[in-house]
């Protein structure tokens, strides 16, 4: 080989690389989440259609949609499926609202504006476990502070996620108090990137703050609202943390949205076959509704 | 009340009202925070009291007794093991990947990546708890922070991908005209200009990594138990009194809360890119 060509070489390659790195880089993370998310997927399809159980002793058997007809006619899923729709339509409506307003609020001149942000964030970046406890210790019949609020205020004490029918709208009251600040700052940033131009020409023609909200704000908030709406549809339907820690699902199964019901099946009843068409439904129900909020946005 | 009747007044009246909204706002969002320290603070009997003590002598005890009596450091220790490694292999994976996005507009696979956003952990949770099973991988750190990725990987380059975009592009151009390649360009010109961005995006991944919970639930076991989980046993064991389930809460909320106020200008960024952006 001549002293040439090996001179070369370490810069063809350069070459070859600085040519191919659109692929290259981003390369080995996409094959990362191949591996961690696409698979892991396709294996779970595989799954529901076997009626398989965790421990060795007993065989798998191919059942085709045999576990999904099952689970149509299982009242616990259906029960679980309406527990969650219930949960998120307490939940979501109320952010978006309360959100709005907060944003409203924060979009002005703000005393110590820093610190008011920094704390606002508090709920959103704590630990969830850490939260669900502290609002089970609130929730306490007997001992919570909440109750003692109530009798202050002249008014009835409460069992709160304690009572079948109270647990999952006292659970979505804890989703709304952790989640109201984000859609808040969603919604602010939303507020802080509008053209100055509409307005001024509106206080021009002498239109009235609300005037101004209804006809110019409101439009144009429109796509960032539908963000923060499909932001929160989606995590509010997958909610973990909050109601295992707090309820487990209970009373019985008042609060055992599907989230937990499939995690029942597969981590405790080892169900694996059925608890994984459960995850494929669950999974179909979330790209559903993903789907229709943005074909709604669309729409507008 | 005549100064309602000028326009000074009225603003005044305005900001004030709105500011005592926004006051009480505040307090309803910190009021279980301040809970949680006051419960942590005080002795069992001042916490089965029926009615609420707001004044009393603080207590370490509760502190003392969940991080003797609990063995809290070894989980404090696999959680930052953890959420480290994941951290840094995020990074590690993410930023080529971000980089890439932001400069040749990649925007099928950005789509992608936010696409697995969508989908609830719990569904990937099976098939990796049945492999990690057969590969006798549960209760490592390797299942966790392998698993641990799938948060922090995405998050960071959602994250970064906004940081790259702001990078004028004649900066790096101007170095290759010098004879550096575009991979050089990037881990030294790029790279260091978008450092802010890296350390939002790392604590952010941080946090979440920290905060994860059903994970480490299904995968980790004596040897690696994260905090969040090492917590969830005290209580269903009821081993723990109000006390110290308050005292428990405030240690595992604490460094999040620490990382999170450092951070604090650039997260609202962080925080709103992955959502607002998509």
């Amino acid at each position: 080989m001549t002293q040439t060509s090996s001179q070369a070489r370490p810069e063809r390659r350069s070459r070859f690389i600085d040519k191919n790195l659109w692929w290259l880089m981003p390369g080995p993370a996409v094959l990362l989440l191949f591996v961690l998310t696409i698979l892991p997927l396709i294996f779970n399809l595989v799954l529901s259609t076997q009626d398989r159980f965790v421990s060795a002793a007993q065989p798998s058997s191919f059942v085709g949609l045999g576990n999904y007809l099952d689970i149509l006619k299982d009242e616990r899923f259906w029960n679980s499926v309406w527990q969650m729709t219930k949960f998120t339509l307490i939940a979501v409506p109320a952010q978006l609202v309360l959100g709005l307003l907060i944003a409203l609020l924060l979009n002005r001149q703000v005393p110590a504006q820093g610190l008011v942000r920094a704390l606002i964030l508090l709920p959103m970046i704590s630990t969830p476990v850490a939260i669900a406890l502290i609002w089970a210790l609130m929730f306490n019949p007997q001992l919570g502070v909440l109750n003692y609020f109530l009798e202050t205020l002249g008014l009835e004490r409460s069992l709160w996620v304690a009572d079948e029918r109270l647990a999952i709208p006292a659970l979505a009251l804890v989703d709304i108090w952790q989640w109201t600040p984000l859609v808040a700052i969603i919604l602010l940033a939303g507020l802080q990137t509008m053209p100055e131009e509409p307005f001024e020409a509106a206080r021009i023609d002498g239109a009235s703050p609300w005037q101004l909200f209804w006809r110019i704000t409101w439009p144009l908030l429109q796509p960032t609202l539908f963000a923060a709406l499909t932001l929160r549809m989606i995590d509010a339907l997958k909610t973990f943390d909050i109601i295992e820690v707090i309820t487990q699902g209970g009373p019985g199964i008042a609060s055992e949205t599907l989230n937990v019901y499939a995690f029942r099946a597969g981590f405790e009843f080892f169900r694996v076959g059925y608890a994984a068409s459960l995850l494929t439904m669950l999974l179909l129900l979330v790209t559903a509704i993903a789907v229709g909020v943005n074909l709604l946005r669309r729409t507008r | 009340m005549t100064f309602l009747r000028t326009r000074a007044g009225r603003d005044r009246l305005n900001n004030w009202v709105l500011n005592t909204l926004l006051l009480l706002v505040l307090v309803v969002l910190l009021f279980p925070f301040v809970w949680m320290i006051l419960t942590s603070l005080r002795d069992q009997v001042q916490n089965t009291s029926a009615i609420p003590v707001w004044w009393f002598w603080p207590t370490l005890q509760n502190y003392r007794d969940v991080i003797v009596g609990n063995n809290f450091l070894f989980f404090t220790f696999n959680s930052l093991v953890i959420a480290a490694a994941a951290t840094g292999l995020g990074l590690l994976f993410g930023l080529p990947a971000a980089y890439a996005i932001a400069r040749f507009k990649l925007r099928g696979l950005a789509a992608w990546i936010l696409v697995s956003r969508i989908i609830p952990y719990i569904t990937f949770l099976l098939p990796w708890f049945l492999v990690f099973s057969s590969l006798r991988l549960i209760d490592t750190y390797l299942a966790l922070i392998v698993t641990h990725l799938i948060i922090t990987l995405p998050m960071i380059i959602w994250v970064m991908i906004a940081f790259f975009e702001d990078i004028p592009i004649d900066l790096e151009e101007a170095a290759m005209v010098d004879g550096m390649t575009r991979f050089g360009t990037f881990l030294r010109i790029v790279i260091p200009l978008v450092m802010p961005g890296v350390v939002t995006a790392s604590i952010l991944a941080f946090i979440y990594s920290w905060n994860q919970f059903l994970f480490s639930l299904i995968l980790a076991g004596p040897n690696t138990k994260t905090v969040p989980v090492a917590v969830f046993n005290f209580i269903s064991y009821g081993s723990i009194n109000f006390g110290g389930i308050a005292a428990a809460a405030v240690l595992i909320t604490l460094p999040v809360v620490i990382l999170s106020l450092i951070v604090q200008r650039h997260i609202v960024r962080g925080l709103t890119s992955g959502g607002v952006k998509g």
